[in-house]
């Protein structure tokens, strides 16, 4: 249990995904314009990123090392999360109408995303099983979540400031996310 | 000829994916911290990138236009795939330093986007070129980032040492620094106007300026929420025009009926 826990912290604030290892920028300053998006993003992400973590790490386990073919692995996973992202999309119009209205525009999104690769991969790179995939991954996607709306927050207030003319629009979000990465670095002593 | 000679230029100048497109951002922060990295990371990139387009071009008369996305994603995984089994064979050190990033170039939007932009509608010779050009162009972005990453962060370049030990800042060799590089060098292109997917088009709501070719992805969001307020706002618009409409007519009608009571 106290493994799972230290997974969890570890993944989500220590080496958190986009501001220590630089996975899922896109969509970390493209739909950081507002905060209620932002969440809205940040659940969907949670959503594909624990499920694909599980799935991917099934299929290492009960496919690629059977059959040898661990060498193939950036294929099925890349293979397996598309298919994931379409199939959980499909799933959530059928049966939860309520919850694809607040997450279908992005999920198509998440495909693309290179922390859910980047999440399943890790999991193979660190040799975790299945449960430990399980939680590594929802660590990674709680991490994501929370710099993405600490960061849209953030925008949101300084919408009115006196920022310098050059520095309107990206160079300011860009110098906010290092400003986060470097309080971020802060945690690097927890574990 | 000039057409492949056009391809580059587009590729290394004109349409740099790192300076002007800003495209695959996460390799650029991620592995420019020496520039040993930054060109090891472009020079993988650019492989993938010409036999993907080489490739895709090839086949673009016979992958059915449904399945296209799903078939460019196995093409291009697998090239991957050999690129990283190649490094680890012959050049483990950059294979170790990349890490995870050399698997990550599947998602790289540079390469399904060149596909999808250029690849799936041009011959395999311009298209190979195309990917010659973008490859060059991602390379020489991630070196110029990572020389100047090293110089202030390790104070060497290449390996050489320019600044002595005492006046380096390490926080720019560490994640912080990447942020703080990327966006000084996005206000200078604000600041001097040049051409750049984060200063679009004056005065245009969208992000990219409604210019599809010239789309980073990124922005896409935000587009899509302006376009779909727009397309509600003129709905709305329509109904009430309506609205007015038949309550003119109705109007009419009861004062035609009113007159012929009396």
């Amino acid at each position: 249990m106290k493994e799972l826990i230290l997974i969890i912290v570890g993944a989500a604030l220590v080496n958190n995904i986009i501001l220590s290892q630089f996975q899922g920028l896109c969509p970390f300053l493209g739909v950081s314009k507002k905060t209620d998006t932002a969440a809205g993003m940040g659940v969907a992400v949670i959503f594909v990123i624990t499920l694909a973590s599980f799935v991917t790490s099934l299929i290492y386990k009960f496919v690629l090392v059977p059959l040898n073919i661990t060498y193939l692995q950036t294929i099925a996973f890349i293979l397996v999360i598309a298919a994931l992202v379409q199939f959980v999309e499909m799933f959530l119009k059928k049966s939860m109408p309520s919850l694809y209205q607040a997450l279908g525009v992005f999920l198509p999104l998440i495909t693309t995303n290179c922390a859910v690769l980047g999440a399943a991969l890790t999991n193979v790179q660190k040799k975790y099983g299945i449960l430990f995939s399980i939680f590594n991954g929802l660590g990674t996607a709680i991490g994501f979540t929370l710099a993405i709306v600490l960061l849209a927050s953030i925008r949101e207030s300084i919408e009115d400031n006196d920022i310098p003319v050059n520095f309107k629009g990206s160079p300011i979000v860009l110098i906010t996310s290092g400003l986060m990465a470097i309080a971020f670095m802060g945690f690097a002593g927890l574990i | 000829m000039n057409k492949c000679m056009e391809r580059l230029y587009n590729g290394i100048i004109k349409e740099n994916p790192t300076f002007v497109l800003m495209l695959g951002m996460c390799p650029t922060l991620a592995t420019t911290t020496t520039a040993v990295n930054g060109v090891g990371m472009g020079l993988t990139t650019t492989a993938v990138l010409i036999f993907s387009n080489l490739i895709i071009s090839a086949l673009r008369k016979i992958i059915p236009d449904r399945v296209r996305i799903p078939a460019y994603i196995v093409i291009v995984a697998s090239l991957v795939t050999i690129v990283q089994l190649l490094l680890k064979a012959f050049l483990p050190s950059l294979d170790k330093s990349l890490g995870i990033f050399i698997p990550l170039i599947v998602v790289n939007c540079i390469i399904l986007g060149r596909a999808e932009a250029y690849a799936a509608k041009n011959g395999p010779l311009e298209s190979a070129f195309d990917g010659i050009g973008m490859g060059l162009g991602f390379t020489l972005g991630l070196t110029c980032i990572a020389v100047f990453r090293e110089l202030l962060g390790a104070g060497t370049v290449f390996g050489l040492t320019i600044i002595p030990e005492a006046y380096k800042i390490s926080i720019f060799g560490l994640a912080p620094g990447a942020f703080f590089v990327l966006a000084g060098l996005t206000a200078l292109q604000n600041k001097f106007k040049m051409p750049s997917a984060t200063n679009g088009a004056e005065g245009s709501v969208l992000a990219c300026g409604g210019n599809c070719s010239r789309c980073t992805g990124s922005a896409c969001m935000a587009n899509h929420a302006t376009l779909e307020t727009r397309r509600l706002q003129a709905e709305e618009d329509a109904l009430a025009a309506k609205k007015a409409a038949v309550a003119q007519k109705q109007a009419e009608l009861s004062a035609k009926l009113d007159k012929k009571e009396s």
